[in-house]
């Protein structure tokens, strides 16, 4: 007699990812859809889709879903959880969303302890404009638009969202993940599901940035890839919690 | 009839607004239309309703989009500048097809332009503002009383055809007390909305609110089945308030602060046995065409605190059957009725 030990995930449609191999943004679409079939939300969430390479994430995700203008999600996540308090409302941002052109909105829902979760994918470049500069790219990281490597001189030097919120005393929850190993994988999806607890539980603002892969705009294979994001990104970037509030924000 | 409150028009929109069933508003602070903002402020927390003050023009009206995606009445109001900030938002929500009210409290411009009234953003208003072929429904009150009528019209309109909705004022008509009925004001006429993205509960196929369509084929359809939707609303939307217009010599048009004081002029003008008659369009898209076409004045004039957008409008409803004048004052000045009397005799001696 044989019992299922492992499946997809219910909230996670049978379309063939458009994602590239070795990209990141599958993983965490299915951590994703672990984490609300184990909390049994499907039914309760909508999701908000940015502008980048997850810009049709609503072809995966079988739960109802809002696109939003490019760093315009957790704006539009706001008007969605204030319509519907009882709702599980999450955005799900690249980089150059969150980081760059959408950065007042991600400060101000997080200060304002906005009660929405963020999945931050970073990866250090824009991905579906074909490998630009981010804001979070690294120094002397080669892109199209940096291709002598980011110049901190005139270029300015990465971002660090995490550490930035950590300062604010809206946001409950803030962690940095990765997805470059099946252990870091297993810590980000408890990451994911905090977040979304924290979400259900009235406690405000939650954001997990999950330090991802682009290898077709990084020109490395997808182990290449998950090797520069251990030897590089991690040391940038540290993997851990910065935040956690435990009482609900009044 | 019910009782009338003295009342300024920019809390007028506001109260018209919570009458009408909105209870979800996102704004940001800009002369001249804070008082509706503050008017929210205060009102909102009152009837378990939601105020907030966004970070900027961008974020209230992408919250405006959340908040009517979910399925919910709600609004934004601004004035020029800030009016130019939210047209991203305001593609992206006449692209989704989604029901909302925007609110414009017109002031000079181009750039920071000044803070007194003006009538200088009907072609954005009317032309749509963003990107892409879309349009708004733009409604031009002229007393605070409409303001409140057309702002409870705004939402039931939105909500049938699935367009958002502007309001069209300017500075005079946000700032100025007069009486209001709100007795008088349209009920709420709720449209369902199967479409909403408000949690699926298990009970029906996901909903996608989205704007995105990369197959050139099927965004050219969208496109056009929208297109379809705008045919449908120029048929049936056009309004227009006109007198005197059968044996007139001269047909005035303005809408909005501006055709009061058209109205005073007309007064000075019928003394002097002159023959004006009055179009004054109430929708400004759909532009009331169709009347413009039964009409033989010797010239028509538009009067506006503009350089002169809606004297386009007029030649082609018209299709130019008598020359179009324009008179306009602008950057924040208001025509006087002289000046118009003026104009108007001296239309009088050209056509005749």
């Amino acid at each position: 007699m044989s019992k299922i030990i492992y499946k997809k995930p219910e909230c996670l449609t049978d379309a063939t990812f458009h994602y590239c191999p070795g990209c990141s943004h599958g993983i965490v679409h299915k951590l994703i859809c672990e984490v609300i079939d184990e909390l049994g939300i499907q039914g309760e969430t909508i999701a908000v889709e940015p502008v980048g390479c997850a810009v049709t994430a609503h072809d995966y995700f079988d739960f109802d879903v809002v696109q939003s203008a490019h760093g315009r999600a957790p704006a539009v996540a706001t008007g969605i959880k204030r319509a519907l308090p009882e709702r599980i409302v999450f955005t799900y941002q690249g980089d150059g969303d969150l980081a760059s052109i959408g950065t007042a909105e991600t400060v101000h829902s997080a200060t304002r302890g906005e009660n929405i979760t963020v999945i931050f994918i970073n990866n250090t470049i824009y991905g579906m404009t074909g490998g630009q500069m981010a804001p979070t790219s690294l120094p002397g990281q080669v892109t199209q638009t940096s291709p002598y490597g980011r110049d901190t001189s005139t270029q300015g030097y990465p971002v660090r969202i995490c550490e930035m919120l950590a300062t604010l005393d809206g946001p409950s929850y803030i962690s940095r993940v990765a997805t470059d190993s099946v252990p870091h994988i297993k810590e980000a999806k408890k990451a994911i599901k905090k977040a979304f607890e924290n979400q259900i539980n009235g406690k405000g603002f939650s954001i997990v940035e999950i330090l991802s892969t682009c290898p077709t705009n990084w020109g490395m294979s997808p182990l290449e890839a998950m090797q520069r994001l251990r030897d590089e990104m991690i040391p940038y970037y540290p993997l851990g919690v910065f935040k956690d509030v435990e009482e609900v924000n009044k | 009839m019910g009782e009338k409150v003295l009342m300024k028009g920019n809390e007028a929109i506001g109260e018209a607004a919570i009458r009408s069933g909105c209870k979800h508003f996102f704004g940001y602070p800009i002369t001249p239309q804070t008082e509706l903002s503050a008017y929210m402020a205060k009102k909102m927390p009152k009837i378990g309703g939601v105020f907030l003050q966004a970070e900027s023009e961008i974020a209230a009206i992408n919250m405006v989009y959340g908040a009517a995606s979910a399925g919910v009445r709600t609004m934004t109001s601004s004035s020029s500048p800030g009016i130019s900030l939210k047209s991203e938002g305001i593609s992206y929500i006449a692209a989704a097809d989604l029901p909302c009210v925007i609110v414009n409290i017109v002031r000079g411009g181009p750039g920071l332009g000044g803070i007194q009234p003006a009538q200088s953003d009907y072609f954005q208003a009317t032309r749509g503002g963003g990107h892409g072929d879309y349009h708004l429904i733009v409604l031009a009150p002229n007393s605070v009383q409409e303001l409140a009528c057309l702002t409870a019209d705004a939402f039931n309109i939105s909500e049938e055809y699935g367009i958002p909705a502007m309001i069209l004022g300017d500075g005079t008509l946000g700032q100025m007390m007069e009486p209001v009925d709100f007795d008088s004001i349209p009920e709420p006429v709720y449209a369902d909305k199967p479409w909403a993205a408000n949690g699926s509960d298990k009970k029906r196929p996901k909903n996608v609110v989205k704007t995105l369509f990369l197959d050139a084929h099927e965004l050219e359809t969208v496109v056009m089945d929208r297109e379809k939707k705008y045919d449908i609303v120029k048929q049936e939307l056009q309004r227009y308030e006109a007198h005197d217009i059968e044996d007139a010599d001269v047909i005035i048009s303005s809408y909005g602060i501006t055709s009061r004081v058209v109205e005073t002029a007309v007064e000075i003008l019928k003394k002097d046995r002159i023959k004006v008659g009055v179009i004054r369009p109430i929708t400004l898209w759909p532009f009331p065409e169709k009347i413009y076409k039964e009409v033989k004045p010797k010239a028509f004039l538009s009067v506006e605190m503009s350089t002169g957008q809606m004297v386009e409008d007029i030649k082609l409803a018209s299709e130019c059957s008598a020359p179009v004048y324009f008179f306009g004052r602008t950057g924040g000045v208001i025509p006087t009725p002289d000046e118009v009397v003026q104009k108007v005799k001296d239309i009088i001696k050209e056509v005749e």
